[in-house]
């Protein structure tokens, strides 16, 4: 089911959560609101769920073109899987995804049998099936997390909310769980949007990804499109490491560190100063300068132990960043610390204005 | 809705539980208690000074005052050993130990007022003891300051307890190592550390104390200028339908405890910024 | 209570596996500390507690038992017990509701209100039943319109009854309110998110996550209802066989000198006030219990 937010904006006290924020969810799709503390992305989720309405007068939620701002949150048929769960603690797992099915109104209640076996089959989905009759405070925090998922997906929700999803689990069980939700989705089909402040974990496991920052939306698109692509400043340094130099412009020319070269065509011809982004791994080594730009610099330390070797560097003009090249690459270079280098930018993105 | 604007939530209720509450507590405690005032200014400062400097009054009030102080100060002593013993070391009956503190809060005033008269009577089992040394216990001045210590005794441990939980053996063990001795480890480390807790429960001994009648009455004799408290006085005024001397009385203890509250928020607040700061 | 300080372990302080050599007293100084608590403790609560009963049952059980014979005594016992029936449930009702409100919503005005419910405790217990007197005594604002309709309240059952609610405001609600506050609005939204409506969240959800502290602000709340003295003194006006609760029935037997009845009626009370401590103790045990199984989640397997 389709979603749209329509001019939404927020404030609590003097402090605006949202500032005017339009966003369409495709129906099916699996969509991250990406962005860092304060931002605004469970804000957004919350409002989307009917947790929080929008600031009076400021716009509306769209479900399947339709405005739920009468909608109570009973009515809404979202599922919410909260950050640390709230898993209700008196009652065992089973009660727990069993809770949305006991408290419909009787004319629509399953009954008990339908109930038992519905909430088997979820268990069964989220691979549970033998903790039925523990409760919350006896299981891991991923499968606490599970019990979540199978509670908010057990009173057939037309969309799924997921505030952090993997927020409060170790390094190792959010891998795990992430593929696994991805699975699931694949499975289900059911609208989700999930909010995240992982990079990595929204470029892994969405369909679609909205990068949010102090309470607007930077950017959206595909992972592809965001982290290639980034739209502003703030999106290309928050997808990823990246390395930032100040440039001069003039007659058409890019100048920076000891690096001259064409300006892009997307950059204003009125601009003298701009900011240039590249990424580590979109730095090239060379023992001797070569053919075209490249900027003249002495490596600092080496950090080989990793999948790729990063450097740190500084170019003869002072400015300090970093590398990434191949393991390969590296053995063939036979880099060592101090040595001077000849770096060329393989791919940047420039920004002017502030 | 003005000065009681709430931000939107979805939680349904609350403007049934919050009318439920305000009418609640308008009805029973706020126009009773403001009776208390509106009569007491109909008296005119001269009634009220007149009302409160008798000097039976004065005797009463300096009473009330000073035994209240001195059992909050036994307690602020005594209370710290008890809630140290019972954080930090392990033995046998702990927990009874443990549980029994909250009886003062939890038996009726008039019980341990003459649970203690008959303990600490001249024939008494404590009194008695006491008898031999010359100490005359029930009765007295010394009387009052027992049943104020036993009604106190619960405010100074139950809030040392949780502060003496919290206190970071790390430090303790740093100031060791850094050459302090226990006695200066503890002077310069865990006291500071506990006096806000102290204070407020030193403070919260002393308001109780303060009004208290019912553990007192007994004990005390009830002889005016000797061993009358405030309280019993204004129990006195009251059975002679001298409405304006008991109301005069009653806003003297009224304004004495609300200082007390007042110092014991203002601690408080005092001392979680110091404790933010550390954070 | 040798052998209590020869069991004294050097312990590891609070709940910590650590604490070695220099963070503990010497074993002498810490014998000497056990040693002034405890006898602290024993003169100024345990020997008190005892006397209760030692005096109760001086002259024996028949004796004893003759004392709750007598009319005066109970009606004391039947009055208390109807004090409390009214005034336990009205609080009850009440501290549910400004916890609710103090606990799951933001509004200003809110540290008044939770001050308000703190007052009773400021007050002296003869200023809460003397500000009755002032609105209801004969001599008071409404006495004389009062007194012309026939309507008793001071000196009357429904005097005593508002003075015990006076005083037993504070006890639910303080247990409550600092607990829901606590634990957030989360499991209520996941409530409503799933279907329920108010009604529903509130008894299926809040309730059961509250139980124990509200079982226990209940029995505070019924101690203090049953055992008020002060305040129940002041607007009683001490009518044999119709306006004395049980504390007050003391006061009069204890006035009497008929010691043995004083203390069978206080030993009622004293074992109210053991039942309270066991119940709380009972309530610690469980809120810490379910804390610990918090801290002890169970290991994901990866």
């Amino acid at each position: 089911m389709a979603i749209s937010v329509r001019h939404v904006t927020k404030t609590f006290g003097g402090f605006t959560a949202l500032n005017d924020v339009s966003l369409d969810v495709r129906a099916g799709a699996l969509t991250a609101l990406l962005g860092p503390s304060g931002s605004g992305k469970t804000t957004l989720l919350r409002i989307i769920a009917g947790l929080e309405q929008p600031d009076p007068g400021t716009g509306s939620i769209l479900f399947k073109q339709e405005d739920m701002a009468d909608r109570r949150i009973q009515e809404r048929q979202v599922g919410f899987v909260f950050q640390h769960y709230a898993l209700f603690r008196h009652m065992t797992v089973f009660e727990n995804v069993a809770f949305g099915m006991r408290v419909k109104p009787r004319d629509r209640r399953p009954s008990r049998g339908a109930i038992r076996e519905k909430v088997r089959s979820l268990l069964a989905l989220v691979q549970l099936e033998n903790l039925a009759d523990r409760y919350p405070a006896q299981l891991s925090g991923g499968q606490r997390q599970r019990v979540a998922l199978a509670r908010a997906l057990a009173v057939e929700p037309q969309v799924l909310l997921l505030d952090e999803p993997f927020g409060a689990l170790d390094a190792k069980v959010r891998k795990k769980l992430r593929s696994w939700l991805r699975r699931l989705h694949r499975d289900l089909h059911i609208t989700s949007v999930f909010v995240t402040h992982d990079q990595e974990e929204a470029l892994e496991v969405a369909d679609h990804i909205v990068v949010m920052n102090n309470g607007a939306i930077e950017q959206e698109g595909t992972p592809e499109e965001v982290f290639h692509r980034p739209a502003t400043e703030f999106v290309m340094d928050f997808l990823g490491n990246v390395n930032v130099f100040h440039a001069r412009l003039s007659d058409g020319k890019l100048a920076f560190a000891t690096c001259e070269l064409e300006a892009p065509d997307d950059v204003p011809p009125d601009a003298d100063t701009a900011r240039v982004f590249i990424r580590p791994h979109d730095l090239e080594l060379d023992l001797a300068p070569r053919h075209g730009p490249s900027l003249a610099a002495r490596i600092g330390h080496i950090h080989a132990a990793g999948p790729m070797v990063r450097l740190s560097l500084e170019a003869t003009s002072g400015e300090t960043f970093t590398a990434e090249i191949s393991q390969e690459r590296f053995r063939e270079l036979d880099l060592g610390p101090g040595m001077r280098v000849f770096v060329s930018p393989r791919g940047l993105r420039v920004f002017t204005g502030q | 809705m003005g000065l009681l604007k709430r931000r939107h939530s979805v939680l349904p209720g609350f403007g049934l539980t919050f009318g439920t509450a305000v009418l609640y507590l308008g009805l029973l405690v706020m126009i009773p208690l403001s009776a208390l005032f509106i009569q007491s200014s109909s008296l005119g400062w001269r009634g009220f000074w007149e009302a409160v400097s008798s000097p039976r009054v004065v005797a009463a009030c300096r009473l009330s005052f000073t035994a209240a102080l001195t059992a909050a100060l036994l307690n602020a002593l005594f209370g710290f050993v008890v809630a140290w013993t019972l954080v930090r070391y392990r033995f046998v009956g702990k927990r009874l130990l443990d549980a029994v503190i909250d009886l003062p809060f939890a038996l009726p005033t008039a019980v341990s007022g003459i649970a203690l008269t008959a303990l600490y009577a001249p024939n008494g089992w404590v009194g008695r003891a006491l008898e031999t040394w010359g100490i005359k216990a029930a009765f007295t001045p010394l009387g009052v300051v027992i049943a104020l210590t036993f009604i106190g005794l619960p405010f100074v441990v139950r809030t040392l307890q949780p502060a003496l939980e919290d206190l970071d053996l790390d430090q303790e063990e740093a100031a060791a190592s850094l050459g302090a001795s226990r006695r200066q480890t503890f002077r310069r480390v865990i006291l500071p550390a506990v006096t806000p807790a102290l204070l407020t429960g030193f403070t919260l001994a002393f308001a109780r104390a303060l009004g208290e009648y019912g553990s007192v009455v007994f004990i005390s004799g009830n002889m005016p200028m000797r061993t009358e408290i405030a309280p019993l006085l204004i129990m006195a005024r009251l059975e002679q339908y001298d409405y304006a001397g008991a109301t005069a009385i009653g806003v003297v203890l009224l304004v004495l405890s609300f200082l007390l509250l007042l110092a014991i928020n203002l601690l408080q607040r005092w001392s979680g910024r110091r404790h933010m700061r550390g954070v | 209570m040798g052998g209590m300080i020869q069991a004294l372990r050097r312990a590891p302080a609070a709940g910590s596996a650590r604490g070695g050599q220099a963070v503990t007293e010497p074993r002498w100084m810490s014998s000497l500390l056990l040693a002034v608590s405890v006898l602290f403790l024993v003169f100024f609560l345990f020997l008190p507690l005892a006397g209760v009963f030692a005096e109760a049952l001086r002259k024996g059980v028949g004796a004893y038992l003759d004392s709750f014979a007598e009319p005066a005594v109970r009606q004391a016992i039947g009055l208390t017990l109807t004090v409390a029936a009214v005034a336990v449930p009205l609080n009850l009702v009440f501290g549910l509701a400004a916890a609710w409100a103090i606990a799951k919503f933001e509004f200003r005005g809110k540290s008044v209100l939770t001050t308000l419910i703190d007052l009773p405790l400021a007050v002296s217990p003869v200023i809460s039943g003397m500000v009755f007197v002032l609105l209801f005594g004969l001599h008071g604002w409404f006495g004389p319109q009062l007194a012309a309709r026939g309507i008793e309240i001071i000196f009357a059952v429904p005097g005593i009854i508002l003075a015990t609610l006076f005083v037993t405001v504070p006890y639910v609600a303080r247990e409550l309110i600092p607990l829901m506050q606590e634990q957030g609005t989360q499991d209520e939204e996941a409530a409503l998110t799933l279907g329920a409506s108010g009604w529903q969240t509130f008894r299926r959800v809040t309730l059961p996550n509250v139980k124990w502290a509200l079982l226990y602000g209940v029995i505070l709340c019924n101690a203090r209802a049953m055992g008020e003295f002060g305040a129940v003194s002041v607007v009683s006006g001490h009518i044999r066989g119709k306006t004395n609760t049980m504390p007050l029935q003391i006061e009069i037997l204890y006035n009497e000198y008929n010691f043995t009845a004083a203390f069978a009626v206080a030993s009622l009370l004293a074992l109210l006030a053991l039942v309270t401590l066991a119940v709380k103790a009972l309530v610690e045990r469980r809120a810490g219990g379910s804390q610990s199984a918090d801290e002890q989640p169970v290991e994901d397997e990866v």
